[in-house]
């Protein structure tokens, strides 16, 4: 009996997988792959976010020295390396301890941006990396737009594109549909692609990279504890595997005697 | 020492009956020697409720309830408090272990009609108990105050409003505000963590008092006390302890094996367990584009939006529960277990368990024309179960009950 409901159990969940399944992603922005153990990429993501990101978009769960101490800015006694902390990723008077503010007034970018651009610290776990990466991929030419950008996951952003000196700029591609509205048609056309029209100072191959690195960085920034948590969690499965072999040889021993 | 313990032993037995009820509920508590995989919930179900409560104490210590710090707090505990992360994935992990164990044990009751005579008691309790699960659940999913958080219980709340006469009134009286705010947060986290764990854990007590009454069922739904040997002891039956404490040691360590992989490998569940809009702090100015309640509550929720009518809604859906209730006196069955029942309940049975899950899954989706036809269809099979029990029960073509347990 418990077998064959699983088994329909299964039936079911795998029917739901393949109903799910009808709606993805209108236009192709390329797959991501971080490895969250890669500290190169994580510093090189900081660098990335400290530079472009932070003037507007504060971090304000991570504080500076946690975030050094994770991704291997340290001294050879595994110390955070303060001095290295602040020649290269710190550009405000905040000490090491301080989580990363942002020096813009709320109302102030409210007035210059139209809305206050948002905290970043759990960016990655509210949208997923998957959409980070789309997204920071996602911008194109837009003159109806305020600053002259785009975004095709995020439309109508009103971001501009901080990265657009090292991407360049990406032109849309529309297909046009004639589809009939109130026995009428209409012509409407759907962004099916983007296409990279003026080159920016990297390569396309080196830009996926800068993106991997800064999702992989605001990855880590979402949830700090994930290589840890990850490190504990493999000490207590051996030890209740273990525990499950003595507590499996009591039940055997003690369930002899019952016929 | 060993006659020092047996002297105090006897002290205190003299003033309070420690031996008489060890032996009563563990020492001398004769259950089937036949239980099976689907007996082990009742004793996972009373580890997750420590579980809780235990990571929940914790919790309590680094939460700040009010609307200005809930979401900070949390954050706090994830980021700076020592092994606060472990804490908090325990207790977002335990939640929907808590509905999954329960499930499983409410389902093993209709498998083999545990809720029949002479245990409708305890099938009545353990429903007050999922009842009240149901309202601990919701008003902790409050607290981390983010988005979904917010909405659910908008949404949640709002049906009340459904209620002709009273109903806004009593939208009023349960936010103690014009609009979810500080004020719910803080009676929820009074709700959550003192009044209703009380009623919980007083609930587990009774239903436990309730069952060593009237003893356990078993997977072939025969009475052991019936048959006893010389002694009066259950031919069938075999002391709880030492047997199935240390058979449900084993199922305990089995369930933490899982328990642990979701907490620290997975614990947001791809979106199951913790949903990803939740990472967004409450925003009553910015609706989410879609909003969902956790998992277990998504069956309840596509009865509601199966039906047209709001206020019938919230009736189906209260309905979809209290049907449960009645449970005992919907079978007319004359044997319990699914083993020896005929085609009839089986097919009911199987029929009601995928229209439960499609449900689920409908709920936990964005409406669409055909989904929702398919959660009428679903919702219309999950009542009709319980409708037309008397019916198939009673003139279901049963199997012959064998003397013993097999």
């Amino acid at each position: 009996m418990a077998k064959r409901f699983l088994l329909a159990l299964a039936g079911i969940l795998f029917s739901g997988i393949v109903f799910a399944a009808g709606s993805g992603p209108t236009i192709d922005l390329g797959e991501l792959t971080i490895n969250s153990n890669d500290k190169a990429s994580l510093q090189r993501g900081a660098r990335t976010y400290m530079n472009y990101c932070s003037g507007c978009h504060s971090l304000e769960y991570m504080r500076y020295d946690r975030m050094a101490q994770d991704i291997g800015i340290t001294n050879d006694d595994g110390t955070v390396a303060v001095d290295m902390l602040k020649a290269n990723l710190m550009f405000t008077g905040d000490k090491a301890g301080d989580q990363i503010h942002i020096a813009m007034r709320p109302k102030d970018a409210a007035t210059w941006f139209g809305v206050t651009p948002p905290d970043l610290s759990l960016e990655a776990r509210a949208r997923g990396n998957e959409w980070l990466y789309h997204y920071l991929k996602g911008f194109y030419a837009d003159d109806k737009k305020p600053w002259g950008v785009n975004n095709a996951v995020f439309p109508d952003v009103a971001m501009p594109h901080v990265l657009v000196d090292l991407q360049g700029v990406q032109q849309p591609i529309y297909e046009t549909h004639i589809v009939a509205v109130d026995g009428e048609t209409q012509q409407t056309q759907q962004l099916v692609g983007l296409k990279l029209a003026t080159p920016g100072q990297l390569t396309e191959a080196q830009y996926d990279e800068l993106v991997t690195d800064l999702v992989n960085f605001l990855a880590y920034v979402g949830e700090p504890i994930k290589a840890e948590r990850e490190r504990v969690g493999v000490w207590v499965l051996l030890f209740l595997v273990l525990l499950g072999a003595f507590a499996y040889l009591l039940k055997r021993e003690y369930w002899k005697d019952v016929h | 020492m060993n006659t020092l313990f047996t002297k105090l032993l006897a002290w205190v037995d003299e003033r309070m009956p420690v031996t008489k009820a060890w032996n009563e509920h563990i020492g001398q508590y004769y259950a089937p020697k036949n239980f099976n995989f689907w007996y082990f919930f009742g004793s996972l179900a009373m580890v997750v409720l420590v579980i809780q409560l235990v990571s929940g104490i914790w919790l309590t210590m680094s939460y700040n309830p009010s609307a200005e710090g809930a979401f900070d707090s949390v954050e706090f505990i994830m980021r700076d408090v020592d092994y606060g992360w472990l804490i908090r994935y325990m207790h977002t992990t335990g939640a929907s272990a808590f509905f999954i164990v329960i499930y499983l044990h409410m389902f093993r009751g209709l498998l083999y009609g545990s809720f029949q005579k002479p245990r409708e008691l305890v099938w009545l309790i353990g429903m007050g108990i999922f009842l009240v699960l149901m309202a601990e659940a919701f008003m902790g999913y409050l607290l981390p105050w983010g988005q979904m958080s917010f909405w659910g219980a908008q949404v949640i709340i709002s049906l009340f409003g459904a209620i002709p006469y009273v109903g806004e009134a009593l939208t009023l009286w349960i936010r103690g505000d014009y609009n979810i705010s500080g004020a719910t947060l803080n009676r929820f986290f009074a709700l959550h963590v003192i009044a209703l764990p009380l009623i919980l854990v007083g609930l587990v007590f009774l239903h436990i008092v309730a069952l060593h009454k009237v003893g356990s069922n078993n997977p072939d739904g025969i009475e052991i006390k019936k048959l006893k040997d010389v002694n009066g002891k259950p031919l069938d039956g075999i002391p709880f302890h030492p047997y199935y404490s240390v058979k449900d040691m084993l199922g305990v360590v089995v369930f933490l094996i899982v328990f642990a992989i979701v907490m620290f490998f997975m614990p947001e569940m791809g979106g199951f367990f913790i949903e990803h809009p939740n990472f967004v702090p409450a925003d009553p100015l910015k609706t989410p584009e879609h909003i969902a309640p956790v998992w277990y509550f998504t069956p309840y929720y596509s009865v509601l939006r199966a039906i047209p009518d709001k206020f019938l809604g919230v009736v189906g859906m209260g309905g979809a529960v209290a049907f449960l209730f009645v449970l005992p006196w919907l079978d007319r069955s004359s044997v319990r277990s699914i083993r020896y029942r005929g085609p009839y309940y089986k097919t009911a049975l199987g029929l009601f368990v995928v229209s439960f899950i499609v449900l689920g899954y409908l709920g936990s989706q964005a409406p669409t024309p055909i989904k929702t036809l398919l959660a009428r269809i679903f919702a219309a099979i999950y009542f009709l179960f319980f409708i037309l029990m008397p019916i198939y029960t009673k003139f279901d073509k049963n199997k012959p009950v064998p003397e013993r347990v097999t």
